[in-house]
């Protein structure tokens, strides 16, 4: 049943959380730069406070054009609600920090993004939570890794940097079945190519900051709950009473039952962004939803161009290895198949045959991709690991992390696909000639 | 708190804070595949406004045990029951979608211990069509999307239930499908439906009550259209009862695409006359 009551995702990436501005008749989203919002009276002011009423009190908190972002990402996500936060970072900080404290226990995947993976081993380790990294497709090692104090499950959609696919669906039955809820970080996804609480996953996160944005401009995250997580069930046995017991710090608010199915995100709001405060800018969250609204597009166009650069470096004699799930020889590609039919995503390795000297040449010599530390930008973007990322790695390091002194990372922009393999034809070129 | 009720436990949310006697209350009641959640934000401020909530889940759904009502009558008889079991002479009913011809009939009963009635997208009689009545049984999920698309009147809601960020129908979705799950022994979406849809007896109720009463309509509502209100409301004036019409610009999500115009219209009526 097409329509406004029921619109699709492209209706949504324009529509979802926005209305013509009743003050003005605005028809863009209005930025809201204010850090505070009048109370009508302290009756009024005392009643935000409490939760009696739900409106904005202080920007930290919540603003109006942050809210038309969040309902906007929660609405193509399929979730009940979102949290902007500062970035990504803080946005996987948010929702570990709500659900769990010192003696915690989180089980992810070793195919992690640099920064998420410093956060989990190092960080977290200091304010005494653990965590135990499994193989993404090690099934088994999913389940063998669950303790008593396990309060999470962790992966990313293509993990980084194979492009390793979850099995949200394997994933979040294991962890449903120990009482876990599955946390996903869909940002080289984005919800265009996968929704992945349709598949399991019960809370999911995005640096906003890339395909969500896409511009390459503003740095921003969000965090959607998909309202499934059963925090008072059987199963979860008095694990969460960050959400099911009362609050002394707010209210004495026992958070499952002023939700049924938004606990997690109350307590988010009320507890993390109030305490923690990684907030977002009204005008960033401005900034990713004129992104969002041409999100569809430019996916399509991510895809339809990564696709062509996928078939040219294959078939390019200097080319050992290109890791995308679309080939069949990767390890992910028949699960790619299935959770991922429109795409596994414009971000990828390669493998040149030759030194880092040659990867160096390579890099740069590209005229239209940019060399820099970023993906999900419209614009085609390119890093040579061995010499930046992963400059302190031995040989032998970089191997254990699926990376030689050839490995280049691309992100696949929006140019004319031509281009791009001009562009990539000439610095495969003068890798050779450095070589020789 | 829970308290036992028709020998169940049943639970019901105060909004915050402790259930005090001394106080009037204010019973709430939800409608099919819905629990006391939906009313968090108009219970809590009641709550904190000299009411005593009891947001109630009914019996089969969510946290209260018990046998999920197949009649209107039926769950009418549980509301009584609760009053006694929470030892409450006298309360205010409010009553949403199926809740509402719950309160209805529940007034009804009680007589002069229901001291006011608030009816918010009601109609009567509450027709379920076949496709939907067959779908909830035999295609729960798809019969639940078609519900909160019927709901749906706004892309864009205020902040509401969750605060500022709220998508209202994934809200709707995400409930729908916890509250089915609640009961592994009764398709309580089917069964509510059910009772709405053989609920024979609303202008009788009407004729019956004591006490004023409040309904607040949806004008985009495809639920419970406006004018399927008309009966009870031409029934109540017809009967001498003091009638208040609300209309907001929504549809069957009141509560939640509208939070404080849904709230105003309670508080305000509540306020015109105290309870005895």
């Amino acid at each position: 049943m097409p329509g406004y009551a029921d619109p699709g995702f492209d209706t949504l990436a324009l529509h979802a959380g926005a209305a013509p501005d009743p003050a003005t008749g605005a028809r863009a989203v209005p930025i809201h730069l204010t850090t505070s919002f009048v109370f009508e009276s302290s009756e009024h002011a005392a009643s935000l406070f409490n939760l009696e009423r739900a409106g904005h009190v202080y920007s930290r908190i919540s603003n109006p054009t942050n809210a038309v972002l969040e309902q906007r990402v929660a609405a193509l996500e399929g979730g009940i609600g979102a949290i902007a936060t500062a970035s990504g970072q803080a946005a996987l900080h948010l929702a570990i920090a709500t659900l769990m404290g010192a003696g915690s226990h989180i089980v992810a995947s070793t195919a992690l993004y640099g920064g998420s993976q410093n956060l989990l081993h190092y960080t977290l380790r200091r304010f005494g939570i653990e965590t135990t990294f499994v193989k993404p497709g090690d099934i088994d090692g999913w389940r063998a890794a669950i303790r008593p104090q396990t309060k999470l499950l962790f992966g990313e959609t293509v993990g980084n940097p194979g492009l390793d696919v979850v099995d949200i669906p394997t994933v979040s039955a294991i962890a449903h079945e120990a009482g876990v809820p599955l946390l996903v970080d869909s940002t080289l996804t984005s919800p265009w190519l996968m929704k992945p609480l349709e598949y399991g996953a019960d809370i999911v996160y995005h640096s906003a900051t890339k395909f969500l944005s896409g511009h390459g401009t503003v740095i921003g995250g969000i965090v959607v709950d998909g309202g499934s997580f059963d925090w008072e069930g059987p199963r979860a046995a008095g694990r969460f009473g960050e959400l099911t017991a009362p609050y002394e710090g707010f209210h004495n608010m026992v958070f499952t039952e002023e939700s049924t199915v938004g606990a997690f995100l109350l307590r988010a709001r009320r507890e993390g962004l109030r305490d923690f405060g990684a907030c977002m800018s009204p005008h960033t969250a401005w900034l990713i939803l004129q992104g969002i609204e041409t999100l569809p597009l430019r996916m399509a166009r991510h895809m339809e161009n990564t696709r062509k650069v996928v078939e040219f470096l294959v078939a390019h004699p200097l080319v050992s290895r290109v890791g995308h799930p679309m080939l069949p020889g990767h390890p992910s590609h028949a699960l790619a198949q299935k959770l991922l039919p429109r795409g596994a995503g414009s971000v990828f390795s390669f493998d040149i045959r030759g030194s880092r000297k040659q990867g160096q040449a390579f890099v740069e010599t590209l005229k239209v991709f940019s060399h820099l530390a970023n993906v999900g930008d419209c614009r085609s973007l390119v890093i040579h690991p061995a010499s930046t990322t992963h400059f302190r790695m031995t040989d032998e390091a970089l191997a254990a992390a699926g990376i030689s002194q050839g490995t280049i990372r691309l992100s696949i922009g929006l140019e004319d696909a031509d281009d791009l393999i001009d562009d990539l034809k000439r610095a495969l070129k003068a890798a050779e000639k450095a070589g020789a | 708190m829970y308290l036992s009720v028709l020998g169940a436990q049943t639970y019901c949310y105060t909004g915050g804070r402790a259930f005090d006697p001394a106080k009037p209350t204010a019973v709430f009641i939800h409608g099919v595949l819905n629990d006391h959640s939906v009313w968090i934000l108009q219970s809590r401020y009641l709550a904190h406004h000299g009411w005593n909530v009891l947001a109630v889940d009914l019996p089969g759904h969510c946290r209260s045990a018990g046998e999920a009502p197949a009649t209107v009558e039926d769950a009418a008889r549980f509301v009584v029951a609760l009053l006694d079991a929470a030892g409450i002479r006298q309360a205010a009913l409010i009553g949403h979608s199926w809740g509402s011809l719950i309160a209805l009939e529940a007034a009804a009963q009680l007589q002069e211990r229901a001291s006011h009635l608030v009816l918010v997208g009601t109609a009567y009689p509450m027709k379920v069509s076949q496709a939907l009545l067959d779908s909830s049984l035999n295609e729960p999920m798809k019969a639940l999307q078609m519900i909160n698309v019927f709901s749906r009147s706004t892309l864009a809601a205020p902040p509401s239930v969750l605060g500022p960020g709220t998508w209202v129908y994934g809200g709707g979705m995400a409930l729908g499908r916890r509250v089915l799950a609640s009961n592994p022994q009764v398709n309580v979406f089917h069964r509510g439906f059910n009772a709405c849809n053989s609920y024979a007896l609303g202008e009788q109720a009407m004729e019956g009550i004591v006490c004023p009463v409040l309904f607040v309509l949806g004008a985009q509502d495809q639920m419970t259209q406006a004018r399927a209100a008309r009966p009870l409301i031409d029934k109540a004036r017809s009967s001498g009862k003091q009638v208040h019409l609300v209309h907001l610009a929504v549809g069957h999500h009141q509560m939640s695409e509208s939070p404080e115009q849904t709230l105003f219209a309670i508080r305000d009526f509540l306020a015109e006359r105290s309870p005895a």
